[in-house]
């Protein structure tokens, strides 16, 4: 297993266990507050939260803060900038992943403060791919974005998934894009996990 | 030298009492601190003339640290006043304290024994007004740094996060606040030496020539005075952030704002 969660404790959702492997993309559907964005940040480890979480066998404890969010990285649904143009958050140019997701190679001298939300949403998933983490935690990464859009930032995470055997797990309100995107859809109610199929 | 009467202080004092009457007519509502404000300093610069007086009498070691540490605690407790979020427990009144009493006591320490060589290098004469200038300032730079801190975290709580979620370090993602924070603790003492002489004539030089000292000497004690507090200033401010980062993010580098209250 890339990722294993043991009897993680969030909210008020019962002790949590699941496991993502190496390239395979989980999605995750439920009602809103009921605890989705919280288990993200939990996995993140930006909130502070009980239970077991490892990646590639070794336990969270045993990497240091920053690397283990470098390596299992939150995209949250709402994006935020801190530098004056979008060139400064990224570690590394990487023109041909601003041009698959609908983007000119000087995108990055662009002014963060003129984007637009579906154009932050594209480009916060773009600085967390060249960052080349080993897990993302997508927050309903195309909320803001048309049906084009939508298609890229797809693409653009399945190509990634599949290049570097990464691990994805996705939430969304969307039932047809889990259905697109996910190998293994769950979704999460107030009593934890259920397959989707077996709510509706 | 011309030796004040309690007249002469009266009349500065129909100063102080005819702005509290301008303030009461234009609604100002500041005329009750402004009165106790001035109360206080009366009260408050008597008494410490009165322990000083004493304490030039006696010349011992107990008594002048006594005397200090009384002071920090009191340097302290205004810091913590001064902050619109203070860490709870402890630590909101430690913070301060703990960064106080290193740079201002060895600052103020350096100057006695290096600088100054009296004997012995406590005489109260020179210790405990070295020490109330440089807390006063290091308190000044302290409580405007740890406020500027916890209210740009409070405030740039998602961009932190933001810079965390992508694998910065507490450190890093807090790098553009710290350095903000820093200039705003050590802006007043900058500024203060840069206009020193041409725009104001700093409050102990002038004191001291009041009082019938030769300028030229008045002076040089001025000058080390400005470079005591900078530095004083300087590294209070550096210890506090130093600490209030710490504070701030546990051992996991979360940020954990819920360790400030109101």
């Amino acid at each position: 297993m890339l990722l294993s969660v043991r009897d993680l404790k969030v909210h008020n959702l019962p002790p949590l266990s699941f496991g993502l492997a190496a390239g395979e993309c989980l999605g995750l559907s439920g009602p809103s507050g009921v605890g989705k964005t919280l288990l993200l940040r939990a996995l993140a480890d930006l909130d502070p939260n009980e239970g077991e979480v490892l990646l590639a066998g070794r336990p969270r404890r045993d990497w240091p803060p920053a690397e283990w969010r470098r390596q299992v990285m939150l995209v949250p649904s709402e994006s935020f900038w801190w530098a004056s143009t979008v060139g400064e958050h990224f570690s590394r140019v990487d023109e041909a992943l601003f041009d698959a997701l609908g983007f000119p190679a000087e995108v990055a001298a662009w002014r963060v403060e003129r984007l637009s939300s579906g154009e932050r949403q594209r480009l916060a998933v773009a600085r967390a791919l060249v960052r080349e983490p080993r897990v993302l935690l997508l927050d309903e990464p195309t909320a803001n974005l048309d049906a084009d859009n939508t298609v890229r930032v797809e693409r653009v995470l399945d190509g990634y998934r599949r290049d570097h055997d990464a691990g994805l797990l996705w939430v969304s309100h969307s039932r047809e894009q889990l259905q697109r995107v996910a190998d293994r859809r769950f979704h999460l109610g107030p009593r934890g996990f259920a397959e989707p199929e077996a709510v509706a | 030298m011309i030796t004040l009467s309690a007249l002469d202080l009266a009349l500065a004092a129909t100063l102080v009492v005819a702005l509290a009457l301008v303030s009461r007519r234009v609604h100002a509502g500041v005329e009750r601190q402004l009165a106790i404000a001035a109360v206080r300093t009366v009260v408050q610069l008597l008494l410490i003339g009165l322990v000083l007086k004493a304490l030039f009498a006696t010349t011992s070691l107990l008594w002048v640290a006594l005397l200090s540490f009384l002071m920090l605690a009191v340097a302290g407790r205004e810091v913590m006043a001064r902050q619109h979020y203070r860490f709870s427990g402890p630590w909101g009144y430690g913070i301060g304290l703990v960064s106080m009493f290193i740079s201002s006591f060895a600052v103020t320490l350096f100057a006695l024994l290096v600088v100054v060589g009296n004997q012995p290098w406590y005489e109260p004469q020179y210790a405990i007004p070295l020490l109330g200038m440089l807390l006063g300032n290091t308190m000044n730079g302290v409580s405007l740094a740890l406020d500027r801190l916890t209210q740009s975290a409070r405030d740039q709580r998602a961009v932190i996060e933001a810079r965390l979620m992508l694998g910065d370090t507490a450190l890093e993602s807090l790098s553009d606040i710290r350095r903000q924070v820093f200039r705003s603790g050590l802006i007043p003492i900058i500024n203060a030496m840069a206009a020193a002489g041409i725009v104001s004539l700093p409050g102990m030089m002038t004191g001291q020539i009041l009082a019938g000292a030769p300028p030229v000497e008045a002076v040089k004690y001025q000058i080390l005075i400005m470079f005591l507090i900078a530095a004083g200033a300087g590294f209070g401010t550096l210890a506090a952030v130093h600490l209030a980062v710490k504070r701030l993010f546990d051992e996991r580098q979360r940020l954990r704002l819920e360790r400030l209250t109101r």
